[in-house]
């Protein structure tokens, strides 16, 4: 089973979001790093970037395959996560704390309230198995 | 397709069990990786030993006086030159000179060959194989690849894990050659062939033997240790394979691809006598090649991907067949088609990878050599 965390938000993309003010941190969950297997390279987006929600903000590319990243929420770049260039199999290992890929300043923080909670995400990994 | 039209090879359930993760293969329900992942994989069988199942390959047995004759008119090698207990690497070509299947013969007698082809292909190679067979060839063809497993143990542990099974020397076998032996008391072909660019044995024997040799190379390899075999899925199978630049049919090879332009000149004896696309083959050469398979590495970070199209400058000169990180040579490669004039070493060219073109250039292959 994958492990989803209570206190994070989720998207049906499998983002997950971890809300600090208006401040998001944006990983991918456990159940998508499963899915693609050994990461080995992230493309990031460069601080400063303004995405809107969906919009893709960078991909994950593992050994087999190339997958995108989308916005869970629209916002401006604070931060991206520089240690994933050494180590990217953090996606791996820690999806919700080493692996976090960008943090973000949402134009409208209310829209994470919107997202999955752990439970509904749980629900929609079974219904989509 | 859906899952139950599938075919399974004997190590179905086993796979299943040692958590393997299952994947549509040309029709085939087959791991692409086991929970160590294909990074760990990859490199255990570099370093020391890794274990697949090739079951799902096909086998055709040609019977008869006319054996060698028979299927040096279907081949690019030269089947007279095979001893017994001798196999080498060869292709199918159509009446253009593209190739069918790429496949291996084994010589076990005068009157006796066995080709070992493709799983995706098996199919399409008996329909190609029987259409160019008539009474005259005075030979017998069987279709037997379901009377086969095939395990490959492929590594620098490979030959040390086999020989505690066998009494025969495995070190007499030489590379490409093979014997009929006993491995672990299964009556068995052993052949030292493999597809990763270690040393290694491809073991063939009945499929209810499946899942007792699958065991036992695990057992003797100290499968669960830190250090112990692994067995490997087709992820693993695909980037040790195109470390070594060999050829994926599908990929570097179809109808439409020569095995000229695939690197496989040294395949091709043009001066064996006539065979099926012979005329086509030594045209092309006679005219020289137009394209030609080319290695290359990222030069800048990116990864290309199979599919995906090359640049020399604003021009699109040819298109990605195999893309890949290499976990051993922590690099990201690829095989191309290119046009002769930049198919040298040194030639930068760019990938567009999704959009953004990213700096690759020429190298040569194979990426990978073993140590010796």
């Amino acid at each position: 089973m994958s492990n989803i965390p209570e206190n994070l938000r989720y998207s049906k993309d499998h983002e997950w979001v971890g809300v600090d003010g208006d401040i998001a941190t944006v990983g991918i969950t456990d159940y998508a790093q499963h899915a693609l297997g050994d990461v080995v390279y992230i493309d990031m987006p460069r601080v400063g970037d303004k995405l809107s929600a969906h919009e893709a903000f960078g991909s994950v590319e593992s050994v087999k395959a190339v997958s995108e990243i989308f916005m869970p929420i629209a916002g401006e770049i604070t931060e991206v996560n520089d240690g994933l260039n050494d180590t990217p199999e953090a996606v791996n290992n820690e999806p919700y704390t080493d692996g976090w890929m960008i943090k973000l300043k949402m134009d409208n923080p209310g829209e994470a309230d919107a997202m999955l909670s752990a439970e509904e995400y749980d629900e929609y990994l079974v219904a989509s198995a | 397709m859906s899952e139950t039209e599938l075919k399974h090879t004997p190590l179905n359930a086993v796979h299943r069990q040692m958590g393997g993760r299952m994947v549509d293969f040309g029709g085939w329900d087959m791991p692409v990786q086991y929970p160590a992942g294909v990074i760990e994989e990859h490199m255990r069988c570099r370093t020391r030993a890794g274990l697949f199942d090739v079951s799902h390959m096909g086998e055709i047995w040609v019977d008869g006086p006319g054996a060698i004759d028979f299927v040096n008119r279907l081949t690019t090698n030269d089947v007279t030159k095979l001893v017994d207990g001798q196999a080498h690497y060869s292709a199918l070509t159509n009446v253009g000179g593209g190739v069918v299947d790429d496949l291996l013969v084994y010589r076990f007698a005068e009157e006796k060959l066995l080709l070992v082809v493709n799983a995706g292909t098996t199919e399409k190679d008996w329909k190609w194989i029987t259409l160019h067979h008539s009474d005259e060839d005075n030979c017998a063809l069987t279709n037997a690849s379901g009377e086969f497993c095939q395990i490959a143990i492929q590594g620098p542990e490979a030959l040390g894990i086999v020989q505690q099974l066998t009494e025969t020397d495995l070190s007499a076998i030489k590379y490409y050659h093979f014997t009929e032996s006993w491995v672990d008391g299964v009556e068995s072909i052993i052949s030292r062939t493999g597809y990763t660019g270690e040393d290694g044995f491809e073991v063939y024997a009945a499929p209810k033997y499946a899942a007792q040799l699958w065991n036992k190379f695990l057992e003797i390899g100290s499968y669960g240790e830190t250090e112990g075999i692994l067995p490997c899925g087709l992820a693993a199978r695909n980037t040790l394979r195109l470390e070594s630049a060999m050829s994926l049919y599908g990929h570097e090879l179809d109808d439409d691809i020569t095995p000229l332009e695939a690197n496989l000149g040294w395949i091709t004896k043009l001066d064996k006598g006539d065979f099926i696309g012979r005329n086509a083959l030594a045209a092309l050469k006679e005219k020289g090649l137009s394209r030609k398979l080319a290695g290359f590495e990222m030069t800048e970070p990116g990864i290309a991907r199979d599919g995906y199209d090359v640049y020399v400058g604003e021009v699109k000169v040819g298109v990605v067949t195999s893309g890949s990180p290499a976990p051993f040579l922590k690099k990201n490669i690829g095989l191309a088609f290119l046009p002769v004039d930049f198919a040298k070493t040194g030639q930068e060219i760019r990938i567009d990878v999704r959009g953004k073109h990213l700096a690759a250039k020429v190298v040569t292959t194979p990426f990978y050599k073993r140590p010796v």
